[in-house]
């Protein structure tokens, strides 16, 4: 697998992650190696396997769904780097 | 006092031989004589000790065997009021509002924090080398890694800066710096400890454990720290047994599996013959020995790696510069600050996270790589299944190599992710698995033996770890500093 240039910015723009060239240029050499690695689980039969993602098996865990105070909302707002007004976060345009 | 036991020292509190204001003195004075080597610590927190320590004294209440025990949590836990930078640059001064679950449990048992220590950033990693803040070196010998990612929590446990110490486990992080230091780490069940204000890297595989110096420690702080909890749903409602009770001198009746790829290639040979002499007092003790194959050890690198940095590049969206961390001051609009915070603020292993995991999920791919391994995952659990049929556990070295030179592995991403090879398994399989000390190289660097048991069967490595450690001599050894 070879991932070119233009790959390697198009999933960066997807994970909303600036690179500049030379990590482009390293990460389209690294994520190729990677990857073509990773391509030897072709060689593993997984016809008729169900994919597995909760390993310990539980399912349909549930809670009362029920309103509740936070205890530190103005500590959470506290740590943005934005300025608030009115209990908001206030962001950049988006334009 | 501070090559006690956890045991050990709790008795000595409980006789007035010391105090736990001198005891925790006793730590930091330590941290302070050999920090500026080791570099395990990233924040110290010696007000906050002495006055938890002051409490306990005034207290004098010694019946929870953690009373007055000095420790200190992986960067990655929160810690209301105390920095908690994954070891980071984009969280480098961020101060949770909050305790992560497990910290309150270990203050309700009367646990004193002395710091938060060394990562690789936001755990990605097995050497510490990804570190913002620099590498955790090796006590046996400071030209080596610590291991990683908790080279932090395994370098300060081997050279008694704290009693014990929490980390977590997404692949490897406790156990592989477990053996390259020198003591005990537990890799828990998933679900056995709530994951409540630890931050996460690939949430189907992330768990929390406890390094300490002897598997009794181990066992004292697993008791105090397992059990559902309603702040984490994936925490089952299992019993928590009194895990001490399980410690035993002797195996008769104990079944032990020998998986043979974990003996195979990209295992040095000097690593197998430690370990095979380890079986070779396991079966003095009285256990049964036979052969186990787990046929697809060698699809569990790409599988491990292609799942946890798909989930590690969805749980690392949220630093967007935005709600908390670090940001950009050079942006107009909106995408830009993600963009750059992210680019400024994340290190490279991180940045390779987001991109693989970006990769292997976005549309065209993912069933190419995440389904597929995500299916390779299940016939590797079937697997795990099969063997424990037939044994009571699994013995097998924890790293294929002793610890490796600062540098050494450092700008090639997959001789890195290789150091993980007979550890990832057991996360795929959400069995446990705790390293204990099992020998040395001709070099002088600390060889770790992994005990692997099924879903919540901790109780089997406590037994047999036990066993183990009584029959032998290694975890007695001290690093010279």
């Amino acid at each position: 697998m070879q991932l070119s240039h233009d790959d390697v910015r198009h999933i960066a723009k997807l994970a909303r992650l600036g690179l500049t060239d030379k990590e482009v240029d390293k990460f389209s050499h690294q994520l190729s190696d990677i990857l073509s690695y990773a391509k030897m689980l072709d060689e593993v039969d997984t016809s008729n396997v169900e994919p597995i993602a909760q390993i310990t098996g539980l399912k349909d865990v549930f809670f009362d769904d029920k309103q509740k105070d936070c205890e530190f909302t103005d500590k959470l707002l506290e740590q943005s780097p934005m300025d608030i007004q009115d209990h908001m976060i206030k962001v950049k345009s988006v334009f | 006092m501070i090559d006690l036991t956890i045991a050990q020292t709790n008795q000595g509190l409980k006789e007035g031989k010391f105090s736990a204001t001198e005891l925790t003195q006793a730590y930091l004075d330590r941290i302070d004589q050999t920090d500026d080597k080791l570099h395990s610590y990233i924040t110290i927190t010696k007000d906050l000790a002495l006055e938890q320590a002051k409490k306990v004294d005034e207290a004098g209440d010694f019946s929870s065997p953690l009373s007055g025990i000095p420790m200190n949590l992986k960067d990655v836990v929160c810690t209301s009021g105390i920095k908690t930078t994954a070891c980071s640059k984009i969280l480098e001064n961020f101060v949770p509002p909050y305790n992560a679950h497990v910290y309150d449990r270990l203050l309700d048992a009367g646990a004193i924090l002395l710091g938060k220590t060394n990562t690789d950033e936001f755990t990605h990693g097995s050497s510490t080398e990804h570190s913002y803040f620099g590498v955790t070196k090796n006590p046996w010998n400071t030209e080596y890694v610590s291991g990683g990612s908790s080279g932090g929590p395994a370098a300060s446990v081997a050279a008694d800066q704290c009693a014990f110490s929490i980390g977590t486990d997404t692949g490897g992080s406790i156990r592989q710096p477990a053996s390259l230091c020198s003591c005990v780490g537990l890799k828990v069940t998933y679900g056995r400890v709530p994951r409540y204000g630890v931050m996460s890297y690939g949430s189907s595989f992330d768990t929390i454990g406890p390094f300490a110096k002897t598997v009794e420690d181990a066992a004292i702080v697993l008791k105090a720290i397992a059990g559902k909890s309603e702040k984490d749903a994936t925490t089952p409602d299992v019993p928590v047994p009194n895990y001490t009770d399980f410690l035993k001198e002797d195996l008769k009746g104990v079944t032990i599996g020998i998986p043979k790829e974990y003996y195979g290639e990209g295992v040095e040979q000097e690593t197998a013959d430690v370990i095979n002499e380890g079986i070779d007092v396991l079966k003095k003790l009285g256990a049964e020995v036979i052969d186990i194959s787990l046929s697809l050890t060698k699809y569990a690198i790409p599988t491990y790696y292609l799942l946890a940095k798909s989930e590690a590049s969805t749980n690392l969206a949220r630093y967007d510069g935005i709600k908390y961390g670090h940001t950009t001051d050079d942006a107009k609009e909106l995408e830009e600050i993600y963009m750059k915070s992210r680019q400024e603020g994340f290190g490279d292993e991180v940045k390779r996270a987001i991109m693989i995991g970006t990769y292997a999920l976005s549309a065209g791919y993912y069933d190419a790589f995440y389904l597929k391994a995500a299916k390779v995952r299940a016939l590797m659990k079937k697997e795990f299944e099969d063997a424990f049929a037939k044994c009571d556990a699994l013995i097998t070295p924890t790293s294929p190599f002793p610890a490796f030179k600062i540098g050494e592995k450092a700008d090639d991403p997959l001789a890195m992710y290789m150091a993980d090879v007979l550890t990832v398994p057991i996360n795929l399989a959400g069995v446990c698995a705790m390293s204990i000390p099992g020998g040395f190289s001709k070099d002088g660097l600390p060889i770790g033996m992994q005990i692997i048991a099924n879903q919540y069967k901790e109780e089997n490595l406590f037994h047999v770890g036990h066993a183990f450690e009584k029959a032998t001599e290694w975890h007695a050894k001290k690093p010279n500093l």
